[in-house]
C-alpha cells in the first residue's frame, strides 16, 4: 500500500491530496497526523491525479505533511450475532470495554437496494401498546415510521416505550417463551447529548433490553462528519441480523436532523450548488438510501422496522428535513407541543399523523374486524371537535348546538382518555379498541356514518349513550 | 434495456478521468450525445450527457462505489433505447427496462450492479398470425400480424416506423421468438416482433386530434366534477400523506384504458411491492380479466440509482406510445414527476451547470412540456386511432404549489387535481380539493356524458358545484357566528353540501364496492342528494323547521349509497322514502 504525503488543501472536513495511481470512488482512507493519530475518511471525488477526502473524525491536527493511505476498498461493517449487547461508537469501534469483535463477515455499508420484486409486503401488526399508534396509526413489521418532534419534547421517551413494549401478538400466544416475537433493537444515535445517551442506556439496562440491542453512539461532541456513517453502520447490522440471522429488528435512529446538518456541512465544504435552505440537492436520494433499508424479503424470516426520530427546526414540517422524510417514509407520528404542555402523555397529535401501511395490517384476523371503521370514525369526530374549538373561543359553548357540544366533549375525552396513557402503560389492541367504542358511544348511532351497521350493533356501548342522554 | 450489440460503427473506447457519485467523465471516448456506454471494469450502464473537447461526461445508471480513474469506458454507439415487442404486459421493469424478476434470479434479493438483461424474453416463442399476405404493399407502421400477448391484450406486430416499407415477399404464421424474422420485404427489410426505439424520441404519428371521450376512472370526484379525456394530461400535486399514490393506484386499477403503464419514479419500495402483489389479483370491472394482464410496471424506487430515475419516465412513455400505435388507449401514471425533476437537478448540479429556480436546471420547463406533449389522442401512421393519457403526481416541498415543478407542470396540463392536507387529516378521501381543482376537458366531454350517461349530466354537475361554492362562502360566516345564527334556508344548504361532500365526494378506495363507481352510479347518487335538496326546500317553504327536516330517518341513508352493490334499487327506494318522509311533515 502506497503512502502519500501530498496533501494540497485542507478545508473544513475535507482534505485534497495528489495521487499518482487510480483511486476508487467511496474508497476508505487513513490519514496519519504528525503526532501519530490516525484518522479515517472516505473518497468523495476521484479524478486523475487529485482526490477529495471527507475525514470522519474531523481534520484537526492534519497538516500538509500528514501521510495518506488508501485502503483499496469501500467502508465495511464487521458483522456477527455477537454484536448484540454491545455498545459501539459512531464509526463502529466498541466503547464498552468488552472483548474484541470477531466478525463473521464484513458488509459494505452502502447497502444495495432491495429489488421491489423480492420484497414481501409488510402486513404484520406490531403492537406497541400505545393507543394513539396502535389504534390510529398502526405500525407493521418492515415499515419505516418516523417520529416528527421538536426540541424539548419527549420523543425519546416515546421511542423507548415502543422499543420496550413492541411485540407481535399472535406469535406471543403461539409460544410464550419464544423470544422470536421480541425485537432486536438497533439504536443509532447521531449527535445526541451525553445526557440523552445516558437516558437511553439506563433504560436499556433497567429493562434488560441491552442484551438484545446493538448501540451506536455518536454524541454531540463527536465529529459531525462521522454522523453520515453511523446510520449506515446501524442499518448494515440490522440487515445482517434480519436477513441472515432471522431476527425481527427495530431500528431507532435519533436524531436525523443532526445527520442532515452534517450532510449540509460537507456539501458546503465542497462548494456544491445548494438546494433548499442550503441542504444539498441530493438529500432526498441520500435519505432514501437510509430509509428504504427497511422491509421484508420474500422467503426470509426476519424484518427491519425503522423508527427514525427527527426534531423539526421551529416545529415547521415544511422544513426540508421533515418534508423529504415524509415523502420517503410510510407515514409519520407527530409529537405536539400543545398537547405536551397540557400534560398529555405521550403527546401524540393523531390528526397530522399517518401510517400508510395501516390499511393492510389491520382488520379481521390481523387485529380486529372493527379496527378500520373505529379509527376512521374517531379521526373524523376528533377533527370536527378540534375545528369547533376555534369557534368556541369566539362564540362560547352555549351558542353551539347539542351535536356540536358532543363533538367538543369527544375531542376532550379523546385526548384525556385515549391518548393520555403515560409512558409506562401497555395497552393491548382490544383494550385500545374497546376504549375507542366507549368514546364513540357518546354519539347517537346515526352519527357513526363511517362504521358498518353490523359492527355498531355488536360493539356500541349502550350505557355510554344513556349517560350522555341523562346529562 | 436493449442489448445494443449490432452497432454498425466500431467506436473507440475511452478512459475514466474522474468519478463523483453518478457522474463520471472520460477522455478519448468517441461518442455522440446520449450514446449508451459501459463504464469501468464491471461494465456499469451509463449515458453520455455532455461532450466538451476530448472530455465526455456520463451519467451512470448504477452505484459507482470503487470505480476508479483509469478504468475503461466502452461505447455501444446507440442511444438509450427500449425493446418493444410482446411480453411487456404483466411485466415489471426498473428505470432502464431491465425486468426485475430476471434481476432477482440473477443476483438475489438485493440489486447488485453490472448485470444487464433484455427487456423482453428472447427465448420465448409467440404464436404469430399474419394479417397481410405475400404480395401486399406495406408501409412503415402498418400492422402485419397479431400475437395473443395476454388474456386481454392482442399484440399487433407492426412494420417499424423507421423502415421504408414495400411489398411482402414472405410471411407465414407459426411460433416465433421475438428475434426471428416473421416477414420479409422486397427491398430486403426483415421484420421481427421485436423493435427498438430510443426513449428520448417520440414515436411518429400522423396527426394529433382533440380528445372527445373521457377516461372513465370510477372515481366520483374525477368522473363527476373534473373529468380527464382519453389522450389528456393531468397533474396531481399534494403534500405527503395526502393520497397521491392511492389516487394513482385507483386510476391504474379502474381507468377504462386498454393498457396501463405505471411508472413508480423514486417512490417507496413497499408501495411498489403492494402494486406487484395486488394487481394480479384484481379484476378489470369491465372485462373481468386480471388487471395485471393489461399493465406494465416500471419501478425505480427512491434508493435506486438517481440516473435511472431520470430515464424511467421516458422508458414508460415510449412503451405507452408503442401500444398507442397499435390503436389502443393507453394511460400512463407517473408517480412522482417531482422525483424525476429532482433527479435532473441532482445531475445538473453535479455537472456544475448554472442553476435556475430553486436549484433546478434551466431546462426543467422544456423537459416537462416535452414529456406531456407526448400524450394525446392520435391518428397513427398506420391509420388506427390511439391515445396516451399522462397523469403525473407532483410532490411539492412543504405542500407549496408555487414551487417550480408544480408551476411548470400546470402550464402544460389541462386537468389539475389538487390534493389537500386538511381534507386528508380529517380522512376525507380522495382528498381532492373541489375549489382549487379544475378540468379544461369538461366542455369537450359533455356530449359524451349527455349521450352515454344522462342528458342533464352537465346541469346536475353544475348544481353540485354551485352548492359547494355556496357552502364555502357560508362556512366563512359560520366560523364567525356559528351555524345556528344563519337563516334556515342557508342552514339547509349547508346540510345538503355536507351530503355532497360526505356521501358523494368521499370514496373509500379500500371498500370492495365503493372502490369503483360507474358513471351511471355517480350520476344517480348525486340525483338522490338533489332529490333530498328539492324536497327539503319545498318542506321548508311549507313551514317545516329545519331541524325536523334534518332529522328524518331516511337522510342518513344517503351516506350508505356508496357501498350498495344493488344501487339502482337502493337509490330508487331511498328517493321515494325521502319524498314520503318530507311530505308527511306538511
Amino acid at each position: 500500500m502506497k503512502e502519500y504525503q501530498t496533501i494540497t488543501e485542507i478545508s473544513g472536513p475535507l482534505v485534497f491530496a495528489e495521487v499518482d495511481e487510480p483511486i476508487g470512488y467511496d474508497e476508505i482512507v487513513e490519514i496519519e497526523t504528525p503526532n501519530g493519530e490516525t484518522k479515517r475518511g472516505q473518497v468523495l471525488e476521484s479524478s486523475d491525479g487529485l482526490v477529495s477526502i471527507q475525514v470522519f473524525e474531523g481534520t484537526e491536527g492534519i497538516d500538509t505533511k500528514s501521510s495518506v493511505r488508501f485502503l483499496g476498498e469501500t467502508m465495511k461493517m464487521p458483522v456477527t450475532e455477537d454484536l448484540l449487547g454491545r455498545v459501539l461508537d459512531g464509526s463502529g469501534e466498541p466503547i464498552d470495554g468488552g472483548p474484541e469483535i470477531v466478525p463473521d463477515d464484513r458488509h459494505d455499508i452502502v447497502g444495495a437496494a432491495i429489488n421491489p420484486y423480492a420484497r414481501e409486503y409488510p402486513e404484520e401488526f406490531i403492537q406497541t401498546g400505545v393507543s394513539a399508534i396502535d389504534g390510529m396509526n398502526t405500525l407493521v413489521r418492515g415499515q419505516k415510521l418516523p417520529i416528527f418532534s421538536g426540541s424539548g419534547l419527549p420523543h425519546n421517551e416515546l421511542a423507548l416505550q415502543i422499543a420496550r413494549q413492541a411485540t407481535v401478538p399472535e406469535e406471543e400466544e403461539a409460544g410464550a417463551d419464544d423470544e422470536g416475537s421480541e425485537f432486536a433493537v438497533i439504536f443509532g444515535a447521531m449527535g445526541i447529548t451525553a445526557e440523552e445517551a445516558n437516558e437511553f442506556m439506563e433504560d436499556f439496562e433497567r429493562t434488560g433490553a441491552l442484551e438484545r440491542s446493538v448501540v451506536f453512539m455518536n454524541l454531540a461532541d463527536d465529529p459531525a462528519v462521522e454522523r453520515t456513517v453511523t446510520p449506515r453502520l446501524a442499518l448494515t447490522t440490522a440487515e445482517y441480523l434480519a436477513f441472515e440471522k432471522d431476527y425481527h429488528v427495530l431500528v431507532i435512529l435519533t436524531d436525523m436532523t443532526n445527520y442532515c446538518e452534517a450532510l449540509r456541512e460537507i456539501g458546503a465544504a465542497r462548494e456544491e450548488v445548494p438546494g433548499r435552505r442550503g441542504y444539498p440537492g441530493y438529500m432526498y436520494t441520500d435519505l432514501a438510501q437510509l430509509y428504504e433499508r427497511a422491509g421484508r424479503i420474500e422467503g426470509r424470516e426476519g424484518s427491519v422496522t425503522q423508527i427514525p426520530i427527527l426534531t423539526m427546526p421551529g416545529d415547521d414540517d415544511t422544513h426540508p428535513i421533515p418534508d423529504l422524510t415524509g415523502y420517503i417514509t410510510e407515514g409519520q407520528i407527530y409529537i405536539d407541543r400543545d398537547l405536551n404542555s397540557q400534560g398529555i402523555v405521550p403527546p401524540i397529535n393523531v390528526l397530522p399523523s399517518l401510517s400508510r401501511l395501516m390499511d393492510d395490517g389491520i382488520g379481521e384476523g390481523l387485529t380486529r374486524e372493527d379496527h378500520a371503521d373505529v379509527s376512521d370514525q374517531m379521526y373524523a369526530a376528533y377533527a370536527e371537535g378540534e375545528d369547533l374549538r376555534d369557534l368556541v373561543n369566539i362564540v362560547g359553548r352555549e351558542a353551539l348546538s347539542e351535536r356540536d357540544n358532543q363533538y367538543l366533549d369527544f375531542a376532550d375525552r379523546f385526548e384525556e382518555e385515549f391518548v393520555d396513557q403515560g409512558f409506562e402503560t401497555n395497552r393491548d389492541i382490544d383494550e385500545t379498541l374497546d376504549l375507542g367504542w366507549d368514546l364513540l358511544s357518546m354519539f347517537p348511532k346515526e352519527e357513526l356514518n363511517r362504521v358498518d351497521e353490523e359492527l355498531i350493533e355488536k360493539y356500541y356501548v349502550e350505557e355510554e349513550a344513556e349517560e350522555v342522554a341523562a346529562d | 434495456m436493449s442489448q445494443a450489440t449490432d452497432s454498425d460503427t466500431v467506436r473507440e473506447d475511452g478512459v475514466i478521468e474522474s468519478v463523483s457519485g453518478p457522474v463520471v467523465t472520460a477522455t478519448d471516448l468517441d461518442a455522440r450525445m446520449n450514446d449508451v456506454v459501459y463504464v469501468g471494469e464491471e461494465g456499469l450502464m451509463g449515458e453520455v450527457i455532455e461532450i466538451e473537447g476530448n472530455l465526455t461526461t456520463i451519467q451512470v445508471y448504477e452505484e459507482t462505489s470503487n470505480v476508479a480513474p483509469g478504468e475503461p469506458v466502452e461505447n455501444t454507439g446507440d442511444p438509450l433505447s427500449v425493446d418493444l415487442g410482446p411480453g411487456m404486459m404483466d411485466s415489471i421493469y426498473d428505470g432502464v427496462q431491465r425486468p426485475l424478476a430476471v434481476l432477482e434470479d440473477k443476483m438475489g434479493a438485493f440489486l447488485d450492479r453490472g448485470v444487464d438483461a433484455p427487456g423482453i424474453d428472447l427465448e420465448k416463442t409467440w404464436e404469430f398470425t399474419p394479417t397481410v399476405s405475400e404480395g401486399d404493399e406495406v408501409d412503415p407502421g402498418q400492422i402485419i400480424g397479431t400475437v395473443p400477448e395476454t388474456e386481454s391484450i392482442e399484440h399487433k406486430v407492426m412494420v417499424p416506423p423507421d423502415y421504408e416499407g414495400g411489398e411482402v415477399v414472405s410471411i407465414e404464421s407459426g411460433n416465433f421468438t421475438v428475434e426471428e424474422t416473421v416477414a420479409e420485404l422486397d427491398n430486403g427489410e426483415e421484420i421481427q416482433m421485436r423493435q427498438e426505439w430510443p426513449v428520448r424520441e417520440a414515436r411518429p404519428a400522423a396527426e394529433k386530434q382533440t380528445p372527445r371521450t373521457p377516461l372513465v376512472s370510477g372515481q366520483r370526484i374525477l368522473d363527476g366534477l373534473f373529468p380527464i379525456a382519453k389522450g389528456g394530461t393531468a397533474a396531481i400535486p399534494g403534500p405527503f400523506g395526502s393520497g397521491k399514490t392511492v389516487t394513482q393506484h385507483q386510476l391504474a386499477k379502474w381507468a377504462d384504458a386498454d393498457i396501463v403503464v405505471y411508472v413508480g419514479c423514486g417512490e417507496r419500495g413497499n408501495e411498489m411491492t403492494e402494486v406487484i402483489d395486488d394487481f394480479p389479483e384484481l379484476e378489470d370491472p369491465v372485462t373481468g380479466k386480471p388487471l395485471m394482464s393489461r399493465t406494465c410496471l416500471i419501478a425505480n424506487t427512491s434508493n435506486m440509482p438517481v440516473a435511472a430515475r431520470e430515464s424511467c419516465v421516458y422508458t414508460g412513455i415510449t412503451i405507452a406510445e408503442y401500444y398507442r400505435d397499435m390503436g389502443y388507449d393507453v394511460a400512463l401514471m407517473a408517480d412522482s414527476t417531482s422525483r424525476w425533476a429532482e433527479a435532473m437537478r441532482e445531475i445538473s448540479s453535479r455537472l456544475e451547470e448554472m442553476p435556475g429556480e430553486e436549484g433546478y436546471p434551466a431546462y426543467l420547463a422544456a423537459r416537462l412540456s416535452e414529456f406531456y406533449e407526448r400524450a394525446g389522442y392520435f391518428e397513427n401512421i398506420n391509420g388506427t386511432e390511439g391515445s396516451v393519457s399522462a397523469i403525473g403526481a407532483v410532490s411539492p416541498p412543504g405542500g407549496d404549489f408555487s414551487e417550480p415543478v408544480t408551476q411548470n407542470t400546470l402550464r402544460i396540463v389541462k386537468c389539475f387535481w389538487a390534493l389537500d392536507a386538511d381534507l386528508a387529516e380529517r380522512r376525507h378521501f380522495p382528498s381532492i380539493n373541489w375549489d382549487e381543482s379544475y378540468s379544461l376537458y369538461k366542455d369537450q366531454l359533455d356530449p359524451w356524458y349527455q349521450e352515454e350517461v344522462a342528458e342533464d349530466f352537465p346541469e346536475r354537475r353544475q348544481w353540485a358545484v354551485d352548492i359547494l361554492d355556496e357552502e364555502g362562502e357560508l362556512q366563512e360566516i359560520v366560523q364567525l357566528v356559528g351555524k345556528d345564527a344563519l337563516p334556515e334556508d342557508q342552514q339547509l344548504t349547508l346540510e345538503v353540501a355536507r351530503y355532497i361532500r360526505e356521501a358523494w365526494l368521499q370514496q373509500n378506495a379500500f371498500h370492495d364496492v365503493d372502490t369503483y363507481c360507474a358513471p351511471e352510479k355517480t350520476y344517480a347518487m348525486l340525483g338522490a342528494i338533489k332529490t333530498f335538496n328539492d324536497e327539503a326546500f319545498k318542506a321548508l317553504e311549507a313551514g317545516v323547521p329545519v331541524e325536523e327536516i334534518q332529522d328524518i330517518d331516511a337522510a342518513p341513508r344517503l351516506n350508505r349509497m356508496n357501498v350498495q352493490e344493488e344501487w339502482e334499487e337502493y337509490i330508487e327506494d331511498l328517493e321515494a322514502e325521502l319524498k314520503d318522509q318530507l311530505r308527511e311533515k306538511y
